[in-house]
């Protein structure tokens, strides 16, 4: 086990697959400029930097996916990807089903977002729900170094296009990452970091993390909450989610991002559905506001549902009466 | 056996596209789905496509009949595709408007005005590192409207400073759906925006095969030989409207017909008549061959099955 930031856990998943797979090429905005090692070892064909142009970055990379290569990009800031979107949804989203199966886009596009740095709306919005929206993308949001390894690692091999999402204020976070080189996570398979039989905590993101510090806090209420990772939103592992509603018969979904629409709202469907049978009381959602992140710290903080809030929330579904004689 | 040479096989191709299209316009007219034909602009197909060899690539847009049959791609599998056809190239699921062929190197065909502009440099890419057929190239086929996308710089720029194998062929067709182009931009503005971005330029009378054909073939051995990009508008014209149906009352009859009087096709076989190698027996000998494969390739057509509703989900995810 080594410890290290969640940063340092995606080079080393870049570097262990671009040692692995000569067909992966890292480009961006300065990615050669940051990381002249990586030029040195693979070669300034493979890291490469890009013009300031996010659309072509995209498009770049959805055409050279489909002819051969494994593209991971790095468009920075998550807003920025709206440049980039019409070539990750249209064409990598679309292209491979209107074809017939004809082509396929193994590429990762890395993106930042997230309370941490203060640096407001158009550098922090969690927009990653407009991605899980569109068909044929992938959709990932590690929530500790380890998984950002082991899920990006499975994202450039996946032979899908993959919107990865780092959490800004996990970024510099350290945490323990395993030695092993071949430490590759499943897309699609969520975490149960803390089980518990009264609640369900479902969140992803630095919101596992609140949903971590509510279940320990829960503890002196005689509360016992379990908290579910989602890791990867799109395929979203409804499995998990159902088999903690079937075992606490409560869920309180928590998310950074605005909650119109959201991964919370197709959770809360979701228990509303398949997992109506199990629900004991309200599903509740804890949500960021629907406004643009603003460029204020203590602004900033306030968006992110804390960890009080998920408490009151928990405290207030627990007394309500069972439903279910 | 009538005489065979390149001049005669591109007059034939040309035919073959123009009886396609009109093909289309007919099943339209029974209720098939619209589409956007290239009618006017065979000899910009053909003239380039003929430029290229095997282990090149191409993309295309929404009007891409004509480049692939000028690729060789079978009409029966084009008309059944645009039907809704098992044995459409696309297995049914793209209409006319965005049929990819990737047997015959037309990839990633992209009905977003731009998509395919967006998507070229990495094709190319991926051709300079290796990953296709040694020493190809790729081209990218787009209108005029598309040269107003932002992308467009974005695409030229890159592949000027990647030194990307990839030729730019702009088809000027006058018209951007239903805004002529002089309504926005100037008059000659596609050729000077690419020439400031630094690469090879020619604009080239898009209406005269030969003429295509013949500076098609110099970029093409400019990028083979040099490795970076280049640039070749073609001036032309779109005789039908943008989409099937269409009555172009917007259209300046003076403009059009000024435009008909120079029909590539005819063009073509006038040539061929004063040179003395084609009479008008030979002629119709070409139309009648181009004829028969079109009207077989419709029953092809029509005889293919529709998916069934159970595939709707099929190919999202690899
Ligand atoms: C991004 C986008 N905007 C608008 C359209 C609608 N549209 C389809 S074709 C077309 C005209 C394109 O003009 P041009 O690029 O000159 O090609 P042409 O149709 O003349 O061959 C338009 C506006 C589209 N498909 N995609
Ligand atoms: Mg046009």
């Amino acid at each position: 086990m080594s410890t290290m930031t969640l940063e340092q856990a995606v080079q080393l998943a870049l570097r262990e697959e671009m040692g692995r797979d000569a067909s992966v090429l890292y480009m961006g905005e300065g990615v050669a400029t940051k990381h002249a090692d990586m030029v040195a070892d693979f070669g300034a064909d493979r890291v490469r930097n890009t013009p300031l142009a996010e659309a072509i970055i995209a498009g770049t990379a959805v055409g050279a996916a489909a002819s051969g290569l494994r593209p991971v990009i790095d468009l920075l800031f998550a807003p920025f990807m709206t440049y980039a979107m019409d070539a990750l949804v249209n064409s990598a989203g679309k292209l491979r089903y209107l074809s017939g199966g004809q082509f396929s886009f193994p590429l990762v596009a890395l993106g930042m977002t997230g309370a941490g740095w203060g640096v407001g709306g158009q550098h922090n919005h969690n927009l990653e729900a407009m991605f899980v929206h569109a068909p044929g993308l992938k959709v990932v949001m590690p929530a500790t170094p380890a998984d950002a390894r082991g899920l990006l690692k499975a994202a450039i091999r996946d032979a899908n296009p993959v919107l990865f999402f780092l959490d800004i204020g996990l970024l510099h976070q350290p945490g323990p990452v395993p030695d092993a080189v071949d430490q590759v996570l499943p897309l699609g398979e969520a975490a149960v970091p803390r089980s518990g039989r009264d609640v369900t905590l479902v969140s992803y993101g630095k919101t596992v993390a609140v949903c971590l510090e509510a279940a320990a806090g829960l503890q002196a209420d005689g509360i016992d909450a379990e908290v579910v990772d989602l890791r990867t939103l799109k395929p979203l592992d409804e499995a998990a989610v159902l088999r903690s509603l079937a075992k606490t018969g409560r869920l309180v979904v928590v998310q950074e991002a605005s909650g119109l629409c959201g991964v919370a709202a197709e959770i809360a469907a979701l228990a509303a559905g398949r997992g109506f049978p199990f629900l004991q009381a309200p599903v509740a959602r804890l949500t960021g506001p629907d406004a643009p992140a603003p460029g204020n710290w203590a602004l900033e903080q306030a968006m992110v549902p804390s960890a009080q809030r998920v408490m009151e929330q928990v405290r207030a579904l627990v007394g309500t009466p069972a439903l279910a004689a | 056996m009538a005489e065979t040479s390149p001049e005669l096989a591109r007059l034939e191709g040309m035919l073959l596209i123009r009886a396609y299209e009109e093909q289309l316009v007919a099943l339209h007219r029974d209720g098939a789905p619209g589409t956007c034909t290239s009618v006017g602009q065979e000899a910009c197909a053909v003239g380039v496509v003929q430029a290229l060899d095997g282990r090149d690539r191409i993309l295309t847009n929404h009007r891409s009949g004509g480049h692939l049959l000028a690729r060789g791609a079978d009409p029966g599998r084009l008309i059944a595709e645009v039907l809704g056809r098992v044995d459409g190239y696309c297995g049914g699921r793209s209409g006319s408007l965005h049929i990819s062929a990737a047997e015959l190197g037309v990839v990633l065909t992209s009905t977003i005005v731009g998509g395919e502009l967006s998507m070229a440099p990495g094709v190319a890419l991926a051709q300079k590192m290796g990953r296709g057929e040694p020493g190809g190239i790729v081209a990218v086929f787009f209108g005029d409207g598309a040269a107003c996308e932002g992308v467009f710089h974005e695409a030229l720029n890159l592949a000027v400073h990647w030194r990307l194998p990839l030729l730019f062929v702009c088809e000027n067709n006058q018209w951007q759906a239903y805004v002529h182009r002089l309504e926005t931009m100037s008059d000659r503005a596609i050729s000077a925006w690419a020439e400031g971005h630094g690469l090879p330029v020619r604009v080239v009378d898009g209406n005269d095969v030969e003429a295509v054909h013949g500076a098609a073939a110099d970029l093409v051995a400019g990028i083979r030989a040099q490795g970076g990009p280049a640039f070749l508008e073609l001036s032309t014209y779109r005789q039908r409207g943008h989409f099937e149906p269409d009555d172009q009352a917007y259209v300046d009859p003076a403009e059009c017909q000024a435009w008909l009087a120079r029909d590539p096709i005819r063009r073509q076989a006038e040539r061929l008549r004063a040179a003395g190698r084609l009479d008008a027996a030979g002629l119709a000998a070409l139309e009648a061959r181009v004829a028969a494969r079109i009207a077989a390739a419709l029953a092809f057509a029509q005889a293919s099955p529709m998916p069934g509703p159970d595939t709707l989900d099929r190919h999202v995810y690899a």
